[in-house]
């Protein structure tokens, strides 16, 4: 299948890979050579004439060989754990790290949810696959040739069984297989259809319940509840042959050299005891052929988690900084400009989010960018750090084109407060210095009184050393868009993007973040998407978008002039703001 | 290769579910019978089959004992011939009836399991139909999901085998040790003196290795959670060059894994060679030790006629014996896991359908007709639990088609109000009316149904948006559906989609921006006729220009319907008959946009953005 890429994580541990299944030959051979010599135990000391001493030295070489097994089986399991382990262990951090490489357009691409079990369910599926298939791939093929060996070493004539009821064997387990595998296939679709109506039930219970819809639901759930029950009764159905067909094989072989045995041992061609042996021979083929039918049968579970695996590792991210012209290059100034961006998310689609769009913001200035939901905001303000590609057209920061920098020194440049802003678990400390790892605690209160947060924060019984939930959630709405800007300007970014960052803040704190940031950030140069026409009044160039174009460009005055999309946001607004 | 959307096979529920132990083992029990009592038929015949099935291994293997005597007896060969037939031939009968009887037994079990399953399932879903809001505001919707899936899965892999495994190795165990007694007396002793010790071992060795598999667990869990939490902010960790502490921080964790993974596994690993070799040494001692009574009793040391004697078939037959001797000690110790955790799953099940459903609903309770919509709250009083009142003493009232908002920081009780009108909780004290009748007294599906709600959590069914529109009322033609989405402003988006109102709609409408998924709201709730609405922040996602456009939509949504509105940008909520600001469950402020603003009171402070909301 995939093995090439998969063997780079198992080339440092292929000690371990190798060691694991041979170790476990001890098993087999102790396996194999156990039998042969209570054959000869039974054959020539109680049966024969070799006397007690000579069972006393068959049963110490049998402890001999079981010392031997089980330092081997252990020492075997040991290796195949480690192998395993560390295999699966480097797999997940490639994952990870892989991840970490992703472009926003990746991220999107794959979503978040189909990452995290990627890097979760499926990675120990593989390591359970694996573990068990190191143990098993020498050990149960091992006894199968094995025991064939044995049997025909003993009696050629009497092992041939073997080779039909073999053949026989092999056939019906695949033709169950063949039958078997659709059939699963069906029972898998039922489960998750089954889990996703349950899901989708449980999400949705207050709208269920509002309309009165619980009967709908319960038929709903009815139907998905019988087609899995049929569906796993089908492939069980067929399953459950096995057992029954391969005990039936076994059965016939054993009475077949019964018979055939019996009758030689009769005209005196065999020992009783060699006869007990080739039946137990017999057994011990037949079920490690079963093992090997149940090991095929797992692995087609896991093949799907080698797939899953493999097409995040085989995603060439779809931004890189290879061919930058200026990879040391740092932004020094913060002049951004556009010269006619188009910019779609994927090339299939057929619309551009942004069509054709040129403007400049200078350094140290500000620029607003208002317009209604869908226009293309966000997606605008995503090609400055490069977060996205633009379909055409460049995007220059000091009139360097962003492809041109090194991913690093562009983004370090470039401060962002994203929409759906994140908090990490941990202290208010950690968080803000995501910004930079350097940052003292009295960088660290500047710059979260800057973002009028120091106040808030100090107020707290552990003040910055307050422990936030995942996601920020002990802290409301508000407080955290202003921990995302404290965050964001410990960057000290020469070009700082605001997306929607302040709509949960009051306008007379908003107010206040505004003249922060023209009184203490005048080199650097402020982006401010906003929904609230206040928040960008002051600006010294508003853009106003509308379905991905630039519909007006200019300050509050020109534009409440000259631009009816402004004046239709504006007024939309204005009646609110009589205080 | 595309990227394979959506969690895999075994959905994400499983990740962090350990194994545990039952509590209440024997009710638990009972109860499962009375599922299982429903197919007793079935399972008498699956008893039955394991009966005979068991019963025929043994016998088989027996069977050997005449057969290889004859083999070594004194007779000449012709009559060997024929004995030899004839015990195979009793044997392919005995080998035939238990191949039978174990597929009979295997086929009859598969129907009982999956019917059981089924109808757990099937209570189960219908008991949470019936489980109040609070039970799923109270519980993770990942417990209850893995409640169907983990918990009815380990149910089912116990009736799928255990139970007959179990009854099949207790049996054979059994009639084995006879057997053995049968055959040889101090043999039999010496094959059983081992058992004991395997049991010690395998016990101390499941014991540890339970110890490092919670170790690892844990350790699971959080690497698991900073997967989870740090893809989920990947976008964050890209925009501030993290990426490499990300990695550092990764690494750390899932060394540590790493480590307990290698210690955990291998303790586990250790029992499967250490069971063989018992075993084989099992194996050894009873070959060692028959063949030297054999030998004794052939060369006359012992007397035929004595307990110790052996001949060559019953050695042949207690070599078989102790090697297959060991498999259902393992057997039922594996079972024993497995019984276990599915008893603890049932338990699980059985918790939720032994759950307090939403009082039940009495056929002489009323049914509204034709409500004017008067909904009048007096004095209500509530709280989630009980040491914390969320609502204080709260009375207001709507008249038929008027317009009620609440305004409030989070947490102030608006929600909360309206949980209570739709009685997704009840009160604590106070009335709540509709038409002057008690909402206790209202048949609560008939209340609902002249109710319509639209909340800021938007969620769509799996299904074409035509029908997840129609939700709001079944019997609605395609046209009532389509002047439902003009209407709530969400027609001009639906028709630019690939199909039109045919278009399906999967992962809770994952295609469509917050703000479409809550227009598409909206229309579900304006096909509804109920003559009550409630908007719970209904438009938070949407802009302010479409907004104003669903605005007038909305006028003629609300007309002739009495309307609560909940919202945090106060432009929506201006032309409202009267609103209250709620602080901390109580009613601080009430009047019109115009009364309040006069007062210079919180409401003017949140409305001119003084104060901030949250």
């Amino acid at each position: 299948m995939c093995v090439k890429k998969y063997f780079k994580y198992i080339k440092p541990y292929r000690l371990y890979f190798i060691l694991g299944p041979l170790l476990m030959l001890t098993e087999v051979a102790g396996e194999i050579v156990l039998p042969k010599l209570v054959g000869g135990m039974i054959d020539n000391g109680a049966n024969g004439m070799a006397g007690q001493g000579f069972i006393v030295r068959q049963a110490l070489m049998m402890l001999g060989c079981i010392c031997l097994m089980i330092t081997g089986g252990i020492s075997g399991h040991y290796f195949a754990i480690k192998a395993s382990v560390n295999f699966s262990s480097d797999l997940r951090k490639a994952v990870f790290d892989k991840v970490q490489e992703f472009s926003f357009g990746d991220i999107d691409s794959f979503s978040a949810g189909s990452l995290i079990t990627r890097l979760t369910n499926d990675i120990t599926q593989i390591m359970n696959i694996t573990r068990m298939g190191l143990i098993m791939a020498v050990r149960s093929p091992g006894m199968l040739i094995g025991g064939i060996i044995m049997a025909f070493s003993i009696n050629k004539s009497l092992a041939s069984v073997l080779l039909v009821m073999l053949p026989v064997l092999a056939f019906s387990i695949f033709f169950i297989m063949r039958m078997a595998m659709p059939r699963f296939a069906r029972m898998q679709k039922g489960i998750d259809n089954l889990n996703s109506t349950t899901q989708e039930n449980i999400a949705n219970v207050r709208v269920i319940k509002s309309f009165v819809r619980q009967d709908r639901e319960k038929e709903k759930f009815s139907d998905a509840n019988g087609e899995l029950c049929d569906a796993t009764l089908g492939a069980l159905k067929v399953m459950v042959c096995t057992m029954p067909v391969m005990t039936l094989c076994m059965n016939i072989a054993t009475l077949a050299t019964l018979w055939r045995g019996g009758n030689v041992v009769i005209a005196g061609g065999l020992e009783v005891g060699s006869l007990n042996a080739i039946i137990q021979y017999i057994t011990q083929i037949l079920s490690s052929l079963m093992m090997v039918s149940m090991m095929i049968i797992n692995s087609s579970r896991a093949i799907t988690s080698f797939k899953r695996v493999g097409e995040v590792l085989d995603t060439v991210p779809d931004l890189s900084d290879a061919d930058a012209q200026h990879p040391e290059k740092t932004v020094t100034d913060g002049k951004v400009e556009f010269k006619n961006v188009s910019f779609r998310y994927h090339t299939s689609n057929k619309d551009n989010v942004l069509s054709d769009v040129s403007f400049v913001a200078e350094a140290g200035k500000t620029l607003g960018i208002v317009g209604v939901t869908g226009s293309g905001k966000s997606s605008l303000v995503q090609l400055i750090p490069r977060l996205y590609d633009v379909t055409s057209g460049e995007v220059l920061v000091d009139g360097v084109n962003v492809k041109d920098y090194s991913m690093k020194n562009l983004r370090d440049g470039v401060g962002m407060v994203l929409q759906k802003n994140v908090l990490f678990s941990g202290s208010i400390t950690e968080n803000m210095r995501w910004g930079d790892s350097e940052a003292d605690m009295d960088k660290i209160r500047h710059a979260a009184d800057l973002a009028q947060a120091d106040a808030f924060v100090t107020s707290f019984t552990d003040g910055y050393e307050t422990e936030l939930g995942q996601g920020g959630s002990n802290v409301s709405g508000g407080q955290k868009q202003r921990l995302c800007i404290a965050r964001a300007l410990l960057k000290s970014p020469k070009i700082l993007i605001l997306d929607d960052s302040t709509s949960a803040v009051d306008t007379a704190t908003e107010s206040r973040i505004r003249k922060v940031f023209n009184e203490d950030l005048k080199d650097t140069t402020k982006i401010i998407i906003a929904q609230r026409i206040s928040s960008v009044i002051e600006a010294d160039k508003i853009i106003v978008l509308n379905d991905g174009k630039i519909a007006g460009e200019g300050t509050h005055q020109e534009l409440l002039a000259d631009c009816s999309e402004y004046q239709d946001i504006y007024y939309s607004q204005a009646e609110k703001e009589v205080g | 290769m595309p990227p394979q959307m959506g969690p895999g096979p075994g959905g994400r529920h499983g990740r962090f579910a350990a194994k545990s132990k039952p509590k209440n083992t024997k009710a638990t029990i009972k109860r499962l019978f009375g599922y299982i009592g429903k197919e007793k038929y079935k399972v008498m015949l699956g008893i039955l089959c394991v009966l005979v099935s068991t019963g025929t291994n043994l016998a088989a293997t027996y069977m050997i004992k005449p057969i290889i005597n004859n083999l070594g007896a004194d007779l000449d060969a012709g009559e060997k011939i024929i004995n030899l037939a004839f015990g195979l031939a009793t044997m392919a009968c005995v080998y035939f009836t238990g191949v039978l009887a174990s597929f009979i037994q295997a086929r009859t079990m598969i129907r009982v399991s999956q019917n059981t399953l089924r109808r757990i399932r099937e209570d189960l879903f219908e008991k949470l139909q019936r489980l109040g809001v609070r039970y799923y505001d109270t519980n993770a919707a990942g417990d209850i999901m893995s409640r169907f899936t983990n918990d009815v899965d380990n149910l089912g892999q116990m009736f799928d085998s255990t139970v007959l495994h179990m009854i099949s190795g207790v049996l054979t165990l059994i009639g084995t040790i006879i057997l053995m007694f049968i055959t040889n007396v101090p043999l039999a002793i010496v094959t059983l003196v081992l058992a004991p010790l395997m049991a010690f071992v395998s016990g101390t060795i499941a014991k540890r290795t339970r110890k490092y598999f919670k170790q690892q667990q844990e350790q699971l869990g959080k690497v698991n959670g900073y997967i989870e939490e740090t893809i989920s902010g990947q976008k964050v960790v890209k925009v501030f060059n993290h990426e490499n502490v990300a990695k550092a921080d990764f690494e750390k964790l899932n060394n540590e894994l790493r480590d307990l993974q290698v210690k955990a596994n291998f303790s586990g690993g250790i029992m499967g060679p250490s069971m063989n070799a018992l075993s084989q040494v099992s194996y050894t001692v009873t070959a060692f030790v028959g063949s030297t009574l054999t030998l004794m009793t052939r060369i006359g040391k012992i007397g035929t006629a004595s307990f110790a004697a052996l001949d060559i078939g019953g050695l042949t037959l207690f070599v078989n014996y102790s090697r297959q001797f060991s498999r259902p000690i393992n057997e039922i110790s594996n079972q024993i896991n497995v019984v276990m955790s599915a008893l603890a799953g049932a338990e699980r099940v059985f918790a939720v359908m032994d759950e307090e459903p939403e009082s039940a609903n009495d056929t002489n309770k009323v049914k509204l007709k034709n409500v004017h919509g008067d909904v009048v709250i007096e004095n209500v009083t509530f709280g989630y639990n009980p040491d914390k009142t969320v609502l204080k003493n709260v009375s207001m009232y709507a008249h038929p088609g008027q317009k009620i908002a609440l305004v409030g920081s989070t947490g102030a009780g608006k929600t909360t109000i309206t949980n209570l009108i739709t009685r997704f909780y009840d009160i604590d004290s106070g009335k709540i009316t509709i038409d002057g009748i008690d909402i206790k007294d209202i048949d609560r599906d008939s209340l609902r149904e002249n109710i319509a709600v639209v909340l800021q959590d938007t969620h769509l069914f799996t299904g074409t948006v035509m029908e997840n529109i129609r939700y709001g009322r079944l019997d609605a033609t395609d046209d009532e559906v389509r002047q439902a989405a003009v209407t709530s402003c969400a027609h001009s988006f639906i028709k630019n989609m690939p199909d039109g109102y045919d278009t399906v709609l999967t992962g809770d409408g994952a295609n469509l921006s917050q703000g479409q998924r809550q227009l598409l709201n909206i229309a579900r709730a304006a096909l509804s006729k109920a003559p009550i609405l409630i908007l719970d922040e209904a438009t938070s996602s949407v802009d302010t220009k479409t907004e104003q456009s669903i605005n007038r939509g909305m006028d003629a949504l609300m007309e002739n319907r009495t309307t609560f509105v909940i919202a945090h940008r106060l432009s929506t909520i201006r032309n409202s008959n009267a609103i209250m600001v709620l602080e901390n469950g109580e009613i601080i402020e009430r009047g019109t946009h115009e009364e309040l603003l006069e007062q210079k009171g919180r409401y003017y402070e949140l409305y001119t953005g003084l104060k901030e909301l949250d």
